[in-house]
């Protein structure tokens, strides 16, 4: 391997694993069973994994056309709509959440009126913390599949139209199959961030146990008394979210698609 | 020069050095100076976020004492504050909102840092008062919408001692990571009521209207203040601890919502 790349590499892997290895190395390892078996421990890991895989969800059915729109379609102004998507990026993450609440809150521009019909309203509730971490896990998804789209070669789906397939079948048939790898590596991204997710949702759902308070939430609340304990509901996080992600690869990718 | 936030301290280095090129003299720290008697160097400053439009103005007034002092403030929770004293940031005064929090840092031998102010609990509620929410039994009424703060934070111990002495069980809808938190939310109007101290209903303006809690009378936060053992700028770090101390001093910290000891 030429050492321009391989030095600039491995400072890479150094810089992203040594804050972690200092997570390791302080963590009261003793304690992790107590601290496991704490009350409520559970039922946030519980929440964190279900919201941030309905969040993902969410992300797919919306960011997979929305980035084919982007890649694919000759929508006028579609460069102003790309800089949109990316918003929540650059958004300060709580910021999002006040944005969440001025639409969607019981006071915001849409949730008055469903506040008003129904009696009902979103914020405190778990279908705002799914509804945060799209807001702010969805633009990974999009970005990472229209970037897929770009890179797909567009002459199958012209061969496809010759063929006869309409616009629909040629997405279901043709381009969607090409683009799956780029799709499971944008979710990853996607289901990864929705996971890690604090502002946003600390802001526009609370924070309750068993409802809105999810793992990021926890460790959070709990470095304020005794960050012992909060380094291992962290590295609990961490762990249970590597094993999966490590579990799907071979599951999805596996097979040779792309390693 | 005033700087708000955890970028503060940092920036602290940028000042010296622009008083370096200004020719004073500098001490071997490469911080403090001291010149005829005169403060200057920078003096970091952290303290409790409820004391950041207090602090802010009386940092001001001592700027305008002493121009060659810059002052520096680092407005965070009490337990972040802590956190960053015990790992070792360069700081010269703490303030905090919580003794428990401050004592963690203190030098043992030095006794009990003074209280120079104290707060207790008010009830929040949106102008206009929607749900008409007229006292503490209210924040049990699970009907309504209430945010609390999270126990492990100072706003959230403090609501959990009210409650216990009033025989209450609260019926929150959300445990807030700080007091601010909790009060953006009655200022959007997305709960009915909150429980947050008197300071932060008067720096709230006319969005928050604030309901006064018997019960909460007797529960009192107080902030201690203290010069830190490896100050500095010991000199300009006294000098604004005296100024807290002194009759403009305690004249701001009271418009501002605290009670004064």
């Amino acid at each position: 391997m030429p050492a321009p790349l391989l030095v600039p590499a491995l400072l890479g892997v150094a810089f992203l694993v040594l804050p972690l290895l200092g997570l390791l190395v302080r963590a009261p390892w003793s304690e992790i069973g107590p601290q496991l078996a704490r009350p409520g421990v559970g039922e946030a890991l519980r929440l964190s994994l279900v919201s941030a895989t309905l969040a993902t969800a969410v992300s797919l059915v919306l960011g997979v056309p929305l980035a084919w729109v982007l890649a694919r379609s000759q929508l006028r102004g579609r460069s102003v709509l790309r800089a949109l998507v990316t918003v929540p990026l650059v958004l300060p993450p709580v910021v999002g959440g006040v944005a969440l609440f001025l639409v969607l809150g019981r006071q915001g521009i849409l949730g008055r009126w469903l506040f008003e019909a129904t009696g009902f309203s979103l914020p405190f509730t778990t279908a705002a913390v799914v509804i945060a971490e799209a807001f702010v896990a969805m633009p990974f998804l999009v970005i990472s599949v229209e970037g897929a789209l770009r890179a797909a070669d567009a002459r199958f789906e012209d061969a496809a139209a010759t063929l006869g397939a309409d616009r629909w079948t040629t997405f279901r048939r043709v381009t969607l199959p090409l683009v799956a790898p780029g799709v499971a590596a944008g979710a990853v991204l996607c289901w990864a961030r929705a996971l890690g997710e604090f502002g946003a949702t600390i802001t526009f759902a609370g924070n309750f146990p068993g409802t809105t308070q999810t793992m990021p939430l926890a460790v959070y609340l709990t470095l304020q008394r005794e960050p012992e304990a909060a380094i291992v509901l962290s590295l609990v996080l961490l762990g249970v979210s590597l094993a999966t992600l490590l579990l799907l690869r071979d599951r999805w990718l596996g097979r040779g698609a792309v390693t | 020069m005033h700087r708000r936030g955890p970028g503060a301290v940092r920036r602290s280095a940028a000042g010296a050095l622009l008083l370096v090129l200004a020719g004073c003299g500098v001490d071997d720290g490469g911080r403090s100076i001291e010149t005829d008697g005169e403060l200057g160097g920078t003096l970091t400053v952290l303290a409790a976020a409820s004391l950041t439009d207090v602090f802010t103005d009386l940092g001001d007034q001592l700027e305008s004492d002493h121009p060659g002092l810059d002052v520096q403030f680092t407005f965070a929770g009490s337990s972040a504050l802590a956190t960053q004293v015990a790992q070792g940031a360069p700081a010269d005064v703490l303030a905090s909102a919580d003794e428990e929090q401050l004592a963690a840092v203190a030098d043992p031998g030095a006794g009990a840092p003074a209280v120079f102010a104290e707060n207790t609990l008010v009830i929040a509620v949106p102008a206009g008062n929607p749900a008409d929410v007229t006292g503490l039994a209210d924040l049990a009424d699970p009907g309504l919408t209430i945010a609390l703060c999270a126990a492990e934070v100072p706003c959230g111990a403090a609501a959990g001692r009210v409650f216990d002495a009033a025989g209450l069980t609260p019926a929150p809808d959300t445990l807030e990571q700080d007091v601010r938190a909790a009060l953006t939310k009655v200022q959007l109007g997305e709960v009915d009521a909150a429980l947050v101290y008197a300071t932060d209903v008067a720096a709230a303006g006319s969005a928050v209207e604030g309901i006064d809690v018997p019960e909460a009378a007797d529960v009192v936060n107080r902030y201690p203040l203290m010069v830190l053992e490896a100050a500095p700028n010991p000199q300009a770090a006294e000098a604004f601890v005296d100024l807290v101390r002194s009759d403009a001093g305690r004249q701001a910290l009271a418009d501002a919502g605290f009670r004064l000891p």
